[in-house]
Order: structure tokens, then sequence, then C-alpha cells
């Protein structure tokens, strides 16, 4: 869609172009179809204290950092991370048509992967880096069975993640920001002060990170 | 699905018990949504609880209603219901599209959770493509109601006060005479599911919609929410002095979120 000045701006959030289809009974053929491509799209977190097939109790976290998107898994990569102080301790396997993870936890910067660490020295703190895209309809997924392993009590959650400064909505033109720049949402039990300004609308976060 | 905000330690939760639910459906130039934000933002209702489901695409953000710093920090998400007991209201907004699939698993949630809070009745705002129309429905009004047949017995007669237009039916395959006629919503996204599970199961429903394309569409929810507001009259339409016609447009306070709709400014490079 075209704005007054000629710009394109990206107009989703539509009604649905399949809605017929929705509508349309299912045949057993294709809900046979619709079962095999669930079963292929479906999540699974795999955490190394269970492959000895423990009993399946949850971890307990204090504090969980997500970094999700390249950007935010180099940015772990490059400041956080390293062999010394933490360990992997889980990985994610899924397959979309966008990307494929594995259950190695050997990675190349460049691959697509989902990994678990935790700091050796406090083994409550859990750090994600995850660089794959996970799907509109993974999403609840991976939320579901990665916070479905942990004891979420006295929980602090961190997610990280990077949007492209085109996308960011402001009275000026983000030609003449400043960037790149950080901003912050939390929700009203998170008490500490945030370093950063708090985003403002009309900007919003979607996909994994708003999940 | 249906979490409440704890507010004050109430554990029963909001009580919706003879409220008129109004709700959204995701459709064509986003119209309903459009005029729901409209309703909860004149109106200042109250966020009482959200939808916690695996239908919609995830989104969060900063409270869309904010008038002053103080109250812009509270985040907001995809599905979130909104209460007024005052005139029995309650509203559910929807903010994002749903997940390919998913809408049956999600009326079917949503209707289940109706009958359980016992609301007295729905209201479904919607939209669907003008260039579907047909040449009677090009003139006159491209506004519609449809209403399930436990609804008809109760407000059929309002409608007909009211001069309003139901939605026809179309023939299921045009063109061809002798036909069964059937309903036919284009870019409705779940009306028609919602409306017709509706039907067979006894739930008081009504449809409001406008014919629409995509484009600025905040004219089609100005006029979509007077439409509504001669009906359930939420807000008292003020005979206007200068030219004595009742236009109710003004009244209706447009949400801090809609700024900046069309782009950012532009760099003064360009000039």
């Amino acid at each position: 869609m075209a704005t007054f000045f000629g710009e394109v701006v990206v107009a989703p959030s539509r009604a649905g172009l399949d809605e017929e289809e929705e509508a349309r009974e299912e045949t057993p053929e294709d809900r046979e179809i619709r079962r095999e491509i669930e079963k292929k799209r479906e999540v699974e977190v795999l955490w190394s204290w269970r492959a000895g097939g423990r009993a399946q109790e949850p971890l307990v976290c204090s504090r969980f950092i997500v970094a999700i998107g390249r950007n935010a898994a180099a940015f772990l990569s490059s400041f956080i991370l390293d062999s010394v102080c933490w360990e992997v301790v889980g990985v994610v396997k899924l397959w979309n048509e966008w990307c494929r993870t594995s259950s190695t936890t050997n990675v190349l910067p460049t691959d697509s992967f989902c990994l678990f660490y935790r700091l050796i020295s406090d083994p409550t703190v859990l750090l994600c880096q995850c660089s794959c895209y996970v799907a509109e309809d993974q999403q609840f997924q991976w939320l579901e069975k990665v916070f479905g392993s942990m004891q979420k009590k006295s929980l602090q959650v961190t997610i990280l993640s990077t949007c492209p400064v085109a996308d960011y909505k402001t009275q000026e033109s983000t030609l003449t920001l400043a960037s790149p720049f950080l901003k912050a949402l939390k929700t009203k039990e998170f008490q500490e002060p945030v370093c950063c300004p708090l985003l403002e609308q009309p900007n919003i976060v979607r996909d994994l990170p708003a999940a | 699905m249906f979490i409440p905000c704890d507010r004050g330690g109430d554990s029963a939760g909001p009580d919706f018990k003879g409220f008129t639910l109004l709700m959204p459906a995701v459709s064509v130039g986003n119209v309903g949504q459009l005029a729901i934000d409209l309703v909860i933002s004149t109106l200042d209702m109250t966020k009482v609880g959200y939808f916690y489901t695996d239908c919609l695409v995830p989104m969060v953000g900063n409270n869309p209603y904010a008038t002053a710093e103080e109250n812009s920090t509270e985040l907001s998400i995809n599905a979130e219901v909104y209460s007024l007991p005052s005139k029995k209201l309650a509203v559910l907004q929807i903010r994002s599209p749903f997940i390919k699939n998913k809408y049956r698993p999600f009326c079917e949630t949503l209707l289940s959770w109706v009958k359980n809070i016992k609301c007295a009745r729905v209201v479904l705002l919607s939209s669907s493509h003008a260039y579907q129309r047909d040449d009677e429905q090009l003139l006159g009004t491209p506004l519609r109601y449809l209403l399930t047949p436990d609804l008809e017995k109760a407000v059929g007669g309002r409608m007909k006060e009211l001069n309003w237009k139901e939605m026809e039916k179309v023939a299921a395959y045009p063109g061809i005479s002798d036909t069964d006629k059937v309903l036919h919503i284009p870019g409705g996204g779940i009306t028609k599911l919602l409306f017709t599970e509706s039907c067979s199961e006894g739930i008081q429903m009504a449809v409001l919609l406008k014919f629409c394309s995509e484009g600025d569409n905040i004219p089609d929810a100005f006029v979509l929410v007077n439409y509504l507001n001669e009906w359930l009259q939420l807000i008292k339409s003020e005979v206007s002095a200068s030219n004595n016609s009742t236009d109710p447009s003004s009244q209706w306070k447009i949400p801090s979120s809609w700024r900046l709709l069309f782009g950012n400014g532009l760099p003064p490079a360009l000039f």
C-alpha cells in the first residue's frame, strides 16, 4: 500500500486469504496430510540431564536470558558466552520452510540453531541462543515446551532481540535517527530500573520475542 | 483460554452475566478492530483479562490507549478483554491475524467461553470486500446486519425500525438460477464461521458489517461504530448546532496508537 508520500507501507493483518479453504470440510486425506505436516513441524526440546532417562523434574531457574535472532545470538557469543563458564544443557530441534536445526551442539555462527547454556558457577542461570527462525505455528509450542520444563517461581526472564530501524515508527524520519538504539518492554512485575527508554506506541513487537 | 487480570485478589474473575459482548472479526481493512479501538478508547474501558491462545500471531506493545506518561507502560497483547459494568458491556479486542488452520479451534473455544460466561448476546463487527458486491449492493447503504434466530426474536423488530438492511444471501453457483442461496462474506475472516456456529448452538449473535476496501479505513471504522451506536446507544449523539444534524463522529476518541499509520516523518534532505 502506497502512502501519501509514495513510500510503500506493508499492510499485513488482513482477513486471511485462505478463509474459504478453512471453511471447507476436511476429507480424510486432507486430515492425514495436515497431521503429517504438523508432525514434521513439531518442536522438540532436548535437555542433557534427561538423556539418561531420569525423572522429568523441572529445572530450577532464577534467571533466563533468551537471545532471538542472529544479531542477538551473536551478541551473546561475542560478549557473554565462553566454554569455561558456560556449559550446553539443551537444544531445540525443529524444521520449517526457512530453516532446520539439529540436535548437534557443535555449531558454526552461520548455522541455524537454538541452544541452551547454563552458568557453571550458578546453575540456576540459563541462557538461550536462538538464531533459527521459529515459524508462527511453532512459537506457542516452543514457548510451552521450553517454559514447561522450568520451575517458574521467582524467575526473571530477559529477552534480547533486534528489529530493523526502518520498521520503527516515529514522527521524525528514521534516516536522521541515531542508530542502533535500545528500547524496552517490561511487565509490571519487573521492578528493577530499566537501562533504556520504553518502547512507545505505535511500535509493537511480534513473533517469538512477543510470545 | 480466558485469564483474568488479578485486581484486588478477586479470584472469581470478572462477572459477564447478562452483558453484551462486543468483538471484531479480523477482516478486510481491519475495520472491526478499528471500530473496537474507538469504543474502548472513548468509553475508557478497563482491561479485565486476556486470552491465552495459540491461534493468533503473538504480539506485544505498550498501552495503545495511553493518554499520559503514567498510563502508557501497561503491556498489551494480541487478545484482550475490557469491561464497562455500568453499560453491561464487555469488549474483546483482537490485534493480530489468525495462524493457518486455527480459525475453527478459535471459534470453538470462543463460543464455549461465551456460553460459560452467560453473556446475553454477542455483537460481531466485521467487513467484507467492496469489490465483490453485486449490482444491487452497489446502490444504497454499504452497511449490513445479520442476526442468529435466537436474537432475531428479541431485536428483529428494532432493526426494522432502524431501517437496517440484512445481508443478502447469494447463489451458491453464480450464473446458474435455481441454486440454493448461501451466506457469503468474502474478506470477513471468521465472520461466517462464527455466525453459522452460533446459529446452530443457539447463541444470540448479531453481525454488523460494512463493505469496504483496503486503504485508509479510519472513515470506515467511524461509519461502522456509528452504525453500532444507532442500536446500542453507547454514546449520546448530540445534535450539532451548526448544521442541525446528529453526527456523533466527533465524540469518538481516537486512541494514541493510531498515530503514524501511514509511515514516519520525512527526511528533511528530501526537499
